[in-house]
């Protein structure tokens, strides 16, 4: 049973890393973890939701916003992908990046449709983690 | 060690075994104590776990105000900060300069931002390293590095001598001395440990001080010195990086140090000319002692001594945000805010201060806070001069009173003795050319104002201000500590204040001036005008034999200088200004090199603002001649004569009102000529 989880974890692991949707930088959360923090990746990705929570809703406010302010919108963004390359989610990095190209060429339409993207990679990376710590723990 | 799940601070339950007296332990690094800056929850945990896994001590932070403070209080408790540059709160390049003003510890930036100019926005402001994010734990394992090579070059630059031969004997003297100082100042058991280590150090690196190699640059005092002098030449308007570095004639120094130094500078002066409002007041005091008794120079205060080590070692900008900070302090009036200096520092200035008769009350009021500025030289401005009685005052005050508050005012105490130099000039000069003493700038106000005290604040020289004696050797410590950093602080501390026991003169007198401007130079560099300072601070010879300094400068002795007690530093200063103000002047000034062992006296007469070493006779407060451009020294010129009280208990009491020296360094178009002697 024991050994029949790890293997799920890890066929999982290996997915999502092949698939994109995390990077080493995943690899060295884990690494780091050990005997006195046994659960700091997950703790580390609860975080990241948390705070993820936050600019996405700063974010759609933002573009809502009539004029849009692009500048702040570039702003929330950058924060948002720091903190996704800090758990090495490589693909919502990747929208947030396009994101950031739109916002440069100042257009609101192509920031809206982006940023659907951006939640969609978000949320489905989501649902994977989640399902890869029920397996991991 | 962290206090709470939720609490975004978690405070190192231990001491780190590293901390104490051997830079490298047997564990080194383990125990590094590190703060990581980050508003990033998700970054900043997972640093602070890869910080524990490389068995660093770690203290973590989301706000920059935060971490500030965290410093500020335990002002030896960090041994390096890591900090984001894109923070709510502050942006991280300021907090860098803050840090590297008041605490003088390495920092490391992070950004997710590799993009080049950020990058080198970061090298400038002074980051030991930048890091892109994600970080990985490699990145941190070597972190230490930093710290040792950050102590190696403060150590260095302390003792770096120009001359050379000097160094030899500042290093022994040096690290006695500050050890003394250490204690009385700021104590810190760690700050005297560090100063012994420090002086191992030392031993080990005499030889190739000369040649400082470092892959980055530092500005000792020596260095600043001479960047400052050919910013007086040029006149703050028209001084341009390519211009300075020309004229600065430094091998290895390229125009983006000097640049991003301008910079820091021109910060200080800003800073400082808030301060320097107050400093008006003071500085007509500090001019009009003729006979300066150095007047105990205040006491480095771990302000100042900050303040001088900021001034070798923190980048420019870390330097000008200590002057400013110092300023700021200081001056309540002064709207500068200096954040990072402590209250506490400027107050011992302007305890100092009061004793100086006139600018007293003014100094207390401003000189409190900018009299650590003043030994900055960013930003005096001219009106400073007329400060600078006062500010040297209050510098003093402040230096002193940063000696004592921590090492890790090494920056600020860098600035103050930079600025005190200049107040001590005038305290212990009476001769109002202190004022110009601040080391750095100073040797260019030196020579023009014959700021005796100034210079002697540098090298702590401060102590003759008292009447006590002026140990040139302790100063000499002061002075090299000055580069030094918190740990050096300690040196410079004392020779501020008090010459291993004398501190207390020192501090009152310029001493603290001299601290400043040991730092200013770069504390190396300084030796001699260090030395200069010492001996003019020397109350008890008021009369500002500079003959007989004349011997002692050399400028590239500094050491002898400092070595020379009996000399009174008024001598020394005078002798200095009157080199450097080259104009015949001087009083006596056979040294025909001016106390700036950079040998950029000479040339800088023309900065001071005028005659102002003539009058130096008396006066050395001449400080005005300082060019600063920028920064005014002029407020640090606290020439004012200090009469032998101790400056120490002059700014004990004055504490709020010694207005920092306000920027006198700036006193540009001051005159001293009419600084009786």
């Amino acid at each position: 049973m024991e050994n029949q989880k790890k293997r799920q974890a890890a066929y999982m692991k290996r997915s999502l890393l092949d698939q994109g949707y995390l990077d080493e930088q995943f690899i060295h959360l884990e690494e780091l973890q050990d005997d006195a923090n046994p659960n700091f990746v997950e703790e580390v990705v609860k975080l990241y939701y948390t705070d993820s929570a936050r600019f996405i809703r700063n974010i759609e406010l933002a573009l809502e916003n009539a004029p849009c302010d692009f500048t702040r919108l570039d702003n929330l963004m950058y924060q948002f992908k720091g903190s996704s390359s800090s758990i090495g989610a490589r693909r919502v990095q990747r929208q947030c990046s396009q994101f950031q190209e739109y916002c440069n060429a100042k257009n609101i339409e192509g920031c809206k449709n982006i940023f659907q993207g951006v939640k969609h990679e978000y949320a489905t990376l989501k649902t994977k983690l989640e399902a890869y710590f029920q397996m991991e723990r | 060690m962290n206090i709470g799940s939720g609490s975004l601070v978690t405070v190192p339950s231990s001491a780190a075994s590293w901390k104490s007296s051997d830079v490298v332990s047997d564990q080194f690094p383990v125990g590094l104590r590190v703060l990581v800056v980050d508003d990033d929850p998700t970054c900043l945990r997972i640093l602070e776990k890869m910080l524990r896994n490389c068995h660093y001590e770690v203290t973590k932070c989301n706000r920059a105000e935060v971490a500030l403070s965290l410093l500020r209080e335990n002002k030896n408790g960090f041994d390096i900060v890591i900090s984001d540059v894109h923070m709510p709160d502050m942006d991280g390049f300021k907090l860098l300069e803050h840090i590297g003003l008041e605490m003088d510890l390495p920092v490391i930036m992070m950004s997710a931002d590799d993009s080049k100019d950020v990058v080198m926005k970061g090298v400038t402001h002074g980051a030991y390293d930048y890091l892109i994010k994600p970080v990985r734990i490699e990145a941190l394992k070597n972190i230490w590095q930093h710290v040792v090579r950050k102590k190696k070059h403060e150590w260095k630059d302390n003792n770096f001598d120009q001359s050379g031969s000097v160094e030899e004997g500042d290093r022994q003297q040096k690290p006695s001395e500050d050890v003394d100082y250490s204690s009385s100042a700021n104590e810190g058991n760690w700050k005297n440990s560090k100063k012994r280590k420090e002086e191992e150090e030392e031993a080990e690196e005499r030889d190739d001080t000369s040649t400082l190699k470092k892959p980055r640059v530092v500005w000792s005092v020596e260095l600043h010195q001479q960047f400052v002098q050919a910013v007086h030449q040029l006149g703050i308007d028209k001084a341009v990086p390519k211009k300075i570095l020309e004229l600065m004639n430094v091998p290895g120094l390229t125009r983006e140090n000097v640049a991003s130094h301008l910079q820091k500078y021109r910060l200080y002066l800003r800073r400082l000319s808030g301060v320097s409002q107050h400093q008006n007041g003071l500085n007509s005091s500090f001019i009009g002692r003729p006979d300066a008794t150095f007047g105990t120079i205040s006491p480095l205060n771990g302000l100042d001594i900050q303040a001088i080590a900021a001034a070798g070692q923190i980048p420019a900008q870390s330097l000008a945000t200590l002057q400013a900070a110092a300023l700021g302090r200081s001056a309540t009036k002064s709207a500068i805010s200096v954040p990072l200096v402590d209250q506490r520092n400027l107050f011992s200035f302007e305890n100092s201060k009061l004793r100086f008769p006139e600018g007293q009350q003014q100094l207390n009021n401003s000189n409190k806070q900018i009299d650590l500025l003043h030994g900055i030289p960013t930003t005096m401005e001219p009106k400073q001069l007329a400060n600078l009685h006062h500010p040297s005052q209050s510098f003093v005050g402040m230096n002193m009173q940063v000696n004592s508050t921590s090492q890790h005012n090494n920056s600020v105490l860098m600035r103050m003795s930079q600025s005190q130099p200049r107040a001590q000039m005038l305290n212990g000069a009476n001769n109002g050319s202190q004022v110009s003493r601040l080391p750095l700038s100073m040797q260019q106000s030196l020579s023009s104002e014959g700021i005796p005290g100034g210079v002697l604040a540098q090298s702590g020289i401060v102590d003759n201000a008292r009447g006590s004696v002026y140990n040139p050797v302790s100063q000499a410590s002061s002075m090299v500590d000055f580069s030094v950093k918190s740990k050096e602080l300690q040196s410079y501390n004392f020779s501020l204040g008090s010459n291993s026991s004398g501190i207390s003169t020192l501090t009152n007198r310029g001493m603290l001036q001299e601290a400043m401007n040991s730092d200013i130079k770069g504390s190396r560099g300084f030796p001699s005008n260090y030395d200069i300072f010492n001996e003019l601070h020397q109350p008890k010879s008021q009369n500002w034999g500079l003959q007989n300094i004349g011997s002692i400068f050399d400028a590239s002795h500094h050491p002898s200088i400092q070595g020379t007690q009996g000399v009174s530093s008024q001598l020394l200063l005078q002798q200095g200004i009157s080199s450097t103000h080259n104009n015949g002047q001087n009083r006596n000034a056979p040294i025909g090199k001016p106390m700036y062992s950079n040998g950029e006296e000479s040339g800088h007469a023309s900065p001071m603002g005028g005659p102002q070493l003539n009058s130096v006779g008396g006066n050395m407060l001449a400080v005005k001649a300082e060019r600063f451009p920028e920064a005014d020294y002029r407020s640090i010129i606290f020439p004012e004569q200090f009469g032998q009280d101790d400056l120490m208990s002059a700014f004990l009491k004055q504490q709020g009102s010694v207005g920092p020296v306000e920027t006198e360094f700036g006193f540009d178009g001051y005159t001293l000529d009419n600084l009786p002697v």
